[in-house]
């Protein structure tokens, strides 16, 4: 009898668990999560799977940045961020909300910092599960969102995005105030992904109130190199820098973005399928390389992503 | 592949010249470098020669399959992770025909299979193979269908059934190409082995669990058969990923080296047919076999195949030349940048965004991206005036302007000097050109 061996690697290091969300007892009304804790290479379940990989469903306060597409099953809804997010969750089960607070950009709808906070606050009310928040990506302007926002939902342990090299003092005081997480992120390269966690040590944040986000790149659009350096990351975190045991959020919305997603081509099959099929499988090598957790704007691809992550679990 | 001093251990060292090199170390080294061949030292034991043989060989067989101009290769890996040097032999996927269809259905998959065909960044992505089923159970059935498709097509064959009588049935119809056999089993290995010796075709070997499959493979390579693709029978995405790991791991580490053969998934009547294609193709998969593939869903396979396959030492180039966007005008903006792919995706995104019309002049700096090709000199005023000129840029806007990555800031006045145009230093990240266009 032939006995094949099973190359299990003896990691010494293991990815950290950050729970996000907080529930009445701990100060907050939601169900809490916990995202991370691998002990080995993605869906290797001899080397240690660690917690569920979770998918968060996407919300943009501004409905003319949307993609009709991809956002056809939420109907009306889309205009009300806190309707949105309630069909999210019943609906389609995601496990976390996304909203990105694009209204307050300064050259778009510019509304106030306060305003958005309280649509944050909505959308809380409307779900019991954990929630992210972006803001606009105008630095000043989402320093003092994301203020507005730790504020506002104090208790709740959100999600906040995102610390980066350029701009992350603010923002990491405000989740620091009120104990929310924080978004680390990076962009494209695992040198300044560890970068920015030491940033965000000596600042005073603890590594387990981060989650990192080395930045997606979509199927078509370089995703070959977010797949190296999510596993370039994954690899030296298991041998055991310290540094990058941060669990990966990884946001796969520009898959939409992509012409060849979504372009009417007859030759190409129906344009909705594939481009439901363009965001999944962004998440699916995502997921392969090492993200423990994902923003997804469709809710066909999220159902994909699902039924994926069940069977890449085995079912655990 | 043996160092010279390894290999020098396991010759006769007598020195005697007939290899035609002085000495044996000197033909250690030329044998290192794949400049000699063993069989030149007529001293060598059979012993040494076993041994050399086994540890310069592969640590997973290069298979090839098929003929002529639709022949591919699969196996030959040497990595476990792309970024450790590269992914040589992509996975190929297959449409199977079952020889039970009706005329109609076998020439709906043929189409489809045809059909399936894209151009992307220079590159065909199409379907690599058809296989037939032998669902009837009748060998003339089979024969006969298998002959339909090889009259068809000339994509590569995979002839499946459990039958050797069958497979002997189809093979004169599946020459001159080189079929795959799928599969010996714990069943049928003998008459299969036979079948795939007399042949000469590569043989799948399944069993549903590996300790299983190594024991079968050891008979068949005793049987006298060595190309050999493995069908690890998984039954679910884990097992897809956990077991192609234990087999390439195994073999490119060689902590064992009884599996060290391409991997053949099938994953015809599964509900999840798609995602375990796409998950074979990013964890080691050889062939994929497919009851049908929609477009909507061959197009991101496909792409994430090229996307996984690319050499990551080789940047991936977009085509030079003039692009345009968001159907511009004559009164359209233009704006410049490298040919690097991921420059060019990013900053035709951030300008689609914006929603205002604009021509995007590519410039060809080599597949390097703004700041890399401005500091090795391939990114030049000079460049960008010669592309301004010869891509007709300049008749196709009016607009005696154009706007540069504001990292080059240093080049504008050089530029603005030899076209005569407006030289407007555009953002230094790509995310802000939608704030410049509306601007304008």
């Amino acid at each position: 009898m032939v006995e094949v061996p099973v190359p299990r690697e003896k990691w010494s290091g293991k990815i950290g668990a950050v729970k996000l969300g907080a529930s009445s007892a701990e100060g907050g009304s939601r169900q809490a999560v916990e995202v991370g804790g691998a002990a080995g290479m993605p869906f290797l379940s001899y080397e240690g799977l660690g917690k569920r990989q979770l998918l968060a469903g996407e919300i943009v306060d501004d409905p003319s940045l949307l993609t009709e597409m991809a956002t056809r099953a939420f109907g009306d809804a889309v205009s009300d961020p806190a309707e949105w997010a309630r069909k999210w969750v019943q609906d389609f089960h995601a496990d976390l909300i996304c909203i990105k607070l694009r209204s307050t950009n300064p050259e778009g709808m510019n509304s106030s910092s306060e305003d958005a906070a309280q649509t944050v606050v909505r959308v809380l009310k409307a779900v019991s599960v954990p929630v992210i928040v972006y803001g606009c990506g105008q630095e000043e302007k989402d320093a003092r969102t994301m203020g507005a926002v730790s504020n506002a939902c104090a208790g709740e342990r959100l999600l906040l995005g995102q610390a980066e090299e350029a701009a992350y003092k603010t923002i990491s005081a405000a989740a620091m105030a009120n104990h929310h997480a924080l978004v680390a992120f990076s962009n494209l390269d695992i040198n300044l992904a560890k970068q920015m966690n030491i940033l965000l040590a000596d600042f005073g944040v603890k590594l387990d109130n981060v989650v990192m986000d080395p930045l997606m790149a979509g199927l078509g659009m370089g995703l070959e190199y977010s797949y190296s350096v999510n596993e370039r990351i994954r690899i030296a975190a298991l041998m055991g820098d310290r540094m990058l045991q941060a669990p990966m959020l990884c946001d796969i919305t520009s898959s939409w973005e992509a012409r060849e997603a979504t372009e009417e081509n007859v030759q190409w099959g129906e344009a909705e399928e594939r481009g439901t099929w363009w965001e999944a499988t962004t998440g699916l090598a995502a997921l392969m390389s090492g993200a423990d957790l994902l923003v997804v704007r469709s809710p066909r691809s999220m159902a994909v992503l699902r039924e994926a992550i069940d069977g890449l679990r085995g079912g655990q | 592949m043996p160092t010279a001093i390894e290999i020098f251990k396991h010759l006769p060292k007598k020195n005697c010249g007939k290899c035609n090199f002085p000495t044996c170390l000197a033909f250690a080294m030329q044998l290192a470098n794949s400049k000699a061949k063993l069989a030149d030292c007529p001293y060598v034991t059979e012993e040494a020669k076993a041994k050399l043989e086994a540890s310069s060989a592969p640590p997973i067989r290069l298979v090839s399959i098929g003929a002529g101009e639709s022949k591919f290769e699969i196996g030959d890996e040497t990595e476990l992770y792309r970024h450790d040097k590269k992914f040589f032999h992509q996975t190929r996927y297959a449409i199977v025909i079952s020889d039970t269809a009706s005329d109609k259905e076998a020439g709906a998959k043929l189409k489809r299979a045809a059909d399936l065909r894209f151009e992307r960044v220079g590159q065909n992505l199409a379907m690599d193979m058809l296989g037939v089923r032998n669902d009837s159970g009748d060998p003339a059935k089979f024969a006969s269908m298998v002959a339909r498709v090889a009259k068809e097509s000339a994509l590569p064959l995979v002839l499946m059934s459990a039958d050797a009588e069958a497979i002997k049935a189809a093979a004169s119809a599946a020459r001159p190409s080189r079929p795959l056999i799928y599969a010996a089993d714990a069943n049928n290995w003998q008459a299969m082995a036979a079948v795939a010796k007399e042949l000469k075709f590569p043989l799948a070997v399944k069993h549903d669990e590996l300790n299983g499959l190594a024991g079968l493979v050891e008979k068949v390579r005793a049987a006298g058969v060595e190309d050999l693709v493995l069908d690890l029978c998984p039954r679910d995405l884990q097992q897809l990923v956990e077991r192609n790991t234990i087999v390439r791991k195994n073999a490119v580490k060689k902590t064992f080296r009884g599996l060290g053969f391409p991997i053949v998934t099938n994953a015809c009547g599964s509900k999840q047919a798609v995602l375990m294609a796409l998950t074979s193709t990013m964890k080691y998969g050889g062939i994929v076999l497919l009851d049908d593939l929609d477009p909507a869903h061959a197009i991101p396979l496909f792409v994430l195949r090229q996307n996984i396959y690319t050499d990551p030492q080789v940047p991936i180039q977009v085509k030079a030349g003039l692009y345009s966007i968001n159907n511009p005008g004559g009164d359209a903006p233009v704006l410049f940048t490298t040919n690097f792919s991921l420059t060019y995706f990013t900053v035709a995104a951030d300008i689609e965004k914006s929603r205002v019309p604009a021509w995007l002049l590519v410039v060809d700096t080599e597949g390097l991206s703004v700041m890399t090709a401005f500091s090795a000199g391939k990114l030049t005023a000079e460049g960008v005036a010669e592309a301004l000129r010869s891509s007709g840029a300049l008749e196709k806007s009016s607009r005696k302007e154009v706007i540069m990555p504001g990292m080059l800031s240093r080049m504008s006045g050089k530029l603005q000097e030899l076209t005569g145009l407006k030289v407007i230093v555009g953002p230094r990240e790509s995310s802000g050109i939608p704030k410049v266009l509306r601007s304008l």
